[in-house]
This record gives structure tokens, C-alpha cells and sequence, in this order.
């Protein structure tokens, strides 16, 4: 089951009720209880997985010893024949069909056990698979509940605090008017800088003629002049 | 309660920080209901109007602006918004909008684990992103 259409059901449904609980306390110890019991499950299948893995190789090793042993007592049963030993030819040969069923024996053994094995790793795949699957909607079901919370929190103080929400055009207008502001007082700073600022008084000063940049152009043209005047001859 | 004022307090000092001269403001709205979920709420000067609600789950933070209600909205404008909201969610910087039951909001989402820092970027980014939002959207509301 999808979580995705579960909360959208819910979402659609009565608001007001999902402001109390979006999961029933119920539903997330289900979830819970089911993630608790698939990592559980999870562990005992990779438990088998590893002693049937080990009997595999057991099985695997039993038949390349059979499979040495069965070529040796063949060759020595051919060797009994060569040197026309029937009698003991056909004892080797009584040895060697043992050894073949023992030998068929592991195999079918080897397969089961390789079939297991993969039917463990499916298993473990699966019950991974759900297991994130599980803990995914819990987060989603818990995130969607913790929010709708977090909401009733908020509206709460809001509403204990005497303000509200504001509309999305009052928050606007506010902080535009904020900045208007500020923007305004900025101008209104330089105008008065311009003013009545330190440099507004000096300029009064130099068009009364007082102060030192009053007479600084008459100064300098003076001692210009005085430059370039030719210095009187020495008398002495 | 203490850990949650910690970690307000690691949150609102690394987003004074994060937006320089500007000051900032953060306080802990209680639960009133007793599995009721603790919520910091956030505050950068000048955009007072639009605070940031930073919550967290078992899973992750989510740092919340709330921007209009339903009710504000045209109704022959509705489907536009919506159609706006879809498209500009994955332009929009750490954000996204979403509906929180009456509530379009925009928020952003971390991992639990995530630090102070991260957090107040994502403070101060739903922050702007949401006074942005308010203004473009401004024409879709009543």
C-alpha cells in the first residue's frame, strides 16, 4: 500500500480532524511493530543464508574427493582386468558403483542446497525491500503528522499572543512600507546633510565673506602677483 | 526542552552570522498538548511579518514559511498559482511551496542530523525566498 495516497485520502478528508492526528498512534505501532519484526526476519534469513552457503561448499568439496577417489578405484579396477585378476575386478568395481551413488548423492545435495540459497537471498531481498518501504512511509506518515502539529503549535501561541497570520497583502504592504521608510529616511538624511550639515554652514560662511575660504582666491591672485613682479635691484 | 533551546540557540546565533548587520530574533513556542511538537520561530529584522518555523521530526528539520491562506487567493486565478507554484519549485533555491491544511507555505527540508549552519541558511533562504514569493504572487491574491 502506498503512503503517498493514504495521506492524500487523508488530506482530503476532514481537516479539521487530521489538525488532532494524522496517524492514529495505532497505525504507527503497526509500523513499527512490522519494521521491528522485518529487520528481525531479516538478520534470522542471513543467518541461514551463511550455514546453508557453508553446507554448499562442504557438499561442493565431498564431491571433488568422490569424484578423485572414483577415478583412482576405476583405474585400479582396469589395471585387475589388464592382469585378468577378475575376481578382485570385480570387487574394485562393487567399490566404484558405491562411490557413484554416494557421489549422486552429494550432488543432488549440492543442488538443494543451491536452491536454497537462492530462495534465501530473494527472501532477504524482499524483506529489505519492505523494510525500507515501511520505514519510508513511517517517516512520511510521522513527517506529515509532526508538521500538522507544528501548525497547531503555532496557531496556538499566535492566538494566545493577541496577533495573528497576517494576510499575505498586509504582510507585504508592511514590509514595503518598512523599506519605503527606511528608503525615505535615507533622502531625508542627505537633504538635512545638505542643509544644515557642517558643509552647508561653511558655504554661508564664504558667501557672508568669513572664514578662511572667504578671501582664499583674493589671497592667492596677491601673492601671484607678488611673484611676478621683478625683485628691486640691491642698493647696498 | 533544554536540548531543543540549545540548538535554538546554536540555530540563531549561526543565521546573526549568516545575514550580517541584521538582527535576528528566535523564541520557542511551547506545545500546548502534551505530545504537541515544539516550534522555533525565527525572525530577521525588517521581515518581521514573515517568520520562519523551524520544526523537526524523527526524520528531518523543516523550516516553514507561511505565506497565504486559501482564502486569499482569486479563485479564477487558482489553477495559474498552482501551475506557477509547480514550476518554479525546483528553481527555487533550498525551497519549495506546499500546503500545510489552509496554509500555502514555503519551506525547506534537511536531515535531522543537519548542523546550526545549515539550518540557518535554510532560515534565512525560506526567509527571502518567501518575501519574494509574496511579491510575485501578489497578483493571484485578494
Amino acid at each position: 500500500m502506498a503512503v503517498f495516497s493514504k495521506v492524500l485520502t487523508m488530506l482530503r478528508g476532514n481537516l479539521r480532524e487530521i489538525g488532532q492526528s494524522i496517524v492514529d498512534s495505532n497505525a504507527s505501532t503497526i509500523y513499527e511493530q512490522e519494521i521491528v519484526e522485518a529487520t528481525a526476519h531479516v538478520a534470522t534469513a542471513k543467518n541461514d543464508l551463511t550455514a546453508v552457503m557453508a553446507k554448499e561448499m562442504q557438499a561442493g568439496r565431498e564431491i571433488e574427493r568422490l569424484r578423485a577417489e572414483l577415478h583412482k578405484y576405476e583405474d585400479l579396477a582396469v589395471q585387475a582386468l589388464q592382469k585378468d585378476e577378475n575376481g578382485l575386478a570385480e570387487e574394485v568395481a562393487a567399490r566404484v558403483a558405491d562411490l557413484e551413488v554416494a557421489l549422486a548423492e552429494q550432488e543432488e545435495a549440492r543442488a538443494q542446497y543451491a536452491a536454497h540459497v537462492a530462495r534465501l537471498k530473494d527472501m532477504i531481498r524482499t524483506a529489505e525491500a519492505t523494510l525500507r518501504e515501511h520505514e519510508r512511509q513511517l517517516a512520511m506518515a510521522k513527517t506529515t503528522e509532526s508538521v500538522y502539529k507544528a501548525t497547531a503549535t503555532i496557531s496556538q501561541n499566535m492566538g494566545a499572543s493577541g496577533s495573528k497570520l497576517m494576510s499575505a497583502k498586509e504582510s507585504l504592504e508592511r514590509i514595503r512600507q518598512r523599506h519605503q521608510d527606511l528608503a525615505d529616511r535615507m533622502q531625508a538624511a542627505e537633504v538635512l546633510e545638505g542643509e544644515f550639515g557642517s558643509k552647508a554652514l561653511d558655504n554661508k560662511l564664504a558667501q557672508a565673506g568669513i572664514g578662511e575660504r572667504a578671501n582664499r582666491k583674493a589671497e592667492v591672485i596677491a601673492r601671484l602677483q607678488a611673484r611676478a613682479r621683478p625683485t628691486p635691484p640691491d642698493r647696498s | 526542552m533544554d536540548e531543543v533551546m540549545g540548538r535554538m540557540l546554536a540555530i540563531e546565533s549561526a543565521l546573526s552570522a549568516q545575514v550580517g548587520s541584521l538582527s535576528v530574533s528566535a523564541n520557542l513556542l511551547a506545545p500546548s498538548e502534551p505530545d504537541g511538537v515544539p516550534v522555533m520561530r525565527m525572525c530577521i529584522e525588517g521581515q518581521e511579518e514573515i517568520p520562519v518555523f523551524v520544526t523537526a521530526s524523527p526524520q528531518q528539520v523543516l523550516c516553514i514559511c507561511y505565506l497565504w491562506t486559501e482564502r486569499e487567493v482569486r479563485p479564477e486565478r487558482r489553477a495559474e498559482m498552482l501551475e506557477a507554484m509547480m514550476d518554479l519549485n525546483i528553481a527555487i533555491p533550498l525551497s519549495n511551496f506546499g500546503r500545510i491544511g489552509e496554509h500555502y507555505v514555503i519551506f525547506g527540508a534537511l536531515a535531522a542530523d543537519a548542523s546550526p549552519e545549515s539550518i540557518a541558511t535554510d532560515v534565512a533562504m525560506a526567509a527571502d525566498n518567501a518575501l519574494e514569493a509574496l511579491e510575485v504572487f501578489n497578483e493571484f491574491l485578494m
